[in-house]
């Protein structure tokens, strides 16, 4: 299996010295990396599930709005990034691993190295304080 | 595939007795197959390349890994650019925002150099690659970005028989806890699987690197971690630091052997050095 892009290898070690969960995946959506802040939110480790497939990994945040109104997949800012290979953003609810709505920021970007070609994308989680 | 060093030095020419034995020019390899000669960056070693090969072919392919100067400044001294009897292709990677003819123009050009590129007397040709696969001659050769400051690649080059791997500019360890002991997460892994021969940067050592991320260069033990990961079947460590005597670089090297076991075998490249690479 041929390595990742440098972009996206960079990417990963950037996210590896940050303190904000990052959310790595390849340009299908399948979850390639995840660093240790983003494990806390995810409620699992890298090591113990290695890469997840976009079917798998999508499914277990359930993004409500602030009506509690589930919000379509195709509205999430990475779903969106990885459709138009724009920037996204958007503040909403997930539900925390103790059962509790807690209210999350989410910043997207494409990875589009210097072949102009997209490889990726990544999701950044912003802890929003309020309640 | 008979290859040979030209130059190894790191960042800036050297000269003197102290460093006479590995030698002070900087990275330039030439590659022969077939009566087909690649030569793999243009620094000041690739000036000795013309006055000690009598060139039996008139079409040159020059491969830049990168535009900093260690790796072009022999350029305008290659002899070949200045013959119109010469067939000259260069290779090497743009950037996001300017062409390979521009990013080399700043440097064949005034204040820098008195003769502008369009004013070379040879045919010249000029290739842009980025993640690349061509072929030349006998050679199918593989380009791909690595990790290392400004747009870089390294080379795969396979002849009939055999696969010499070139990243002289590298530092895959760029990271918080270095070399991610994966190889789809490896810079430069698909460039070095397997190869009979990777020339590779080492100029560091693993004391050094510490003081020294990111400015785009491995140390000794990441750069035989790279090659044990990549399954390479020899290894040579270039991009000597300029401030090493050939002293310094023999003590460095022994201490380093003493303390490693590889199941490659592995030297300090030196200029002059040539190596014949005869089967798969």
């Amino acid at each position: 299996m041929p390595a990742y892009e440098i972009e996206i290898i960079l990417n990963r070690q950037l996210a590896d010295c940050l303190s904000i969960p990052v959310f790595i995946t390849d340009t299908k959506g399948n979850l390639i990396y995840y660093n240790e802040p983003a494990e806390e939110i995810f409620g699992k480790r890298f090591e113990e599930t290695g890469e997840m497939p976009v079917e798998q990994w999508s499914t277990m945040f359930k993004p409500v709005d602030e009506n509690g109104i589930v919000i379509s997949p195709a509205e999430l800012p990475l779903v969106q990034t990885l459709q138009n290979a724009t920037p996204h953003h958007k503040t909403f609810w997930i539900e925390s691993l103790q059962g509790k709505n807690q209210k999350i920021s989410v910043t997207s970007y494409p990875i589009i190295g210097r072949t102009g070609t997209m490889s990726g994308a990544v999701a950044i989680f912003w802890k929003s304080t309020d309640e | 595939m008979k290859i040979k060093l030209w130059g190894v030095r790191g960042s800036i020419t050297t000269t003197g007795p102290e460093t006479a034995y590995y030698g002070g020019n900087t990275s330039c390899v030439d590659v022969w197959e077939d009566g087909c000669l690649l030569v793999l960056d243009g620094g000041s070693g690739i000036q000795k390349l013309v006055v000690n090969n009598e060139l039996a072919t008139k079409r040159i392919d020059v491969l830049l890994t990168h535009l900093h100067l260690d790796h072009i400044q022999g350029l305008g001294f290659f002899k070949p650019l200045f013959d119109p009897s010469m067939d000259v292709h260069i290779w090497g990677p743009a950037s996001s925002t300017r062409t390979l003819h521009s990013r080399l123009s700043r440097y064949l050009s005034p204040p820098l150099f008195p003769v502008l590129i369009r004013d070379l007397p040879c045919k010249l040709t000029l290739h842009e690659v980025e993640n690349s696969r061509f072929t030349i001659g006998p050679f199918t050769i593989q380009s791909n970005y690595v990790i290392h400051p400004g747009p870089t690649v390294g080379y795969r080059v396979t002849g009939r028989q055999s696969t010499f791997a070139f990243i002289p500019d590298h530092e895959p360890a760029l990271g918080k806890n270095g070399i991610i002991k994966n190889n789809r997460w490896l810079s430069g892994f698909d460039l070095a699987a397997g190869a009979d021969l990777l020339l590779h940067d080492a100029q560091y050592t693993e004391q050094e690197y510490s003081n020294k991320k990111g400015w785009g260069h491995s140390s000794m033990e990441d750069a035989g971690l790279f090659a044990s990961m990549a399954g390479v079947k020899r290894v040579l460590f270039a991009h000597h630091d300029p401030s090493r005597t050939d002293i310094q670089l023999d003590d460095i090297f022994t201490s380093f052997q003493e303390k490693t076991s590889y199941p490659f075998n592995y030297q300090l490249a030196r200029e002059g050095m040539e190596i014949i690479l005869d089967k798969l």
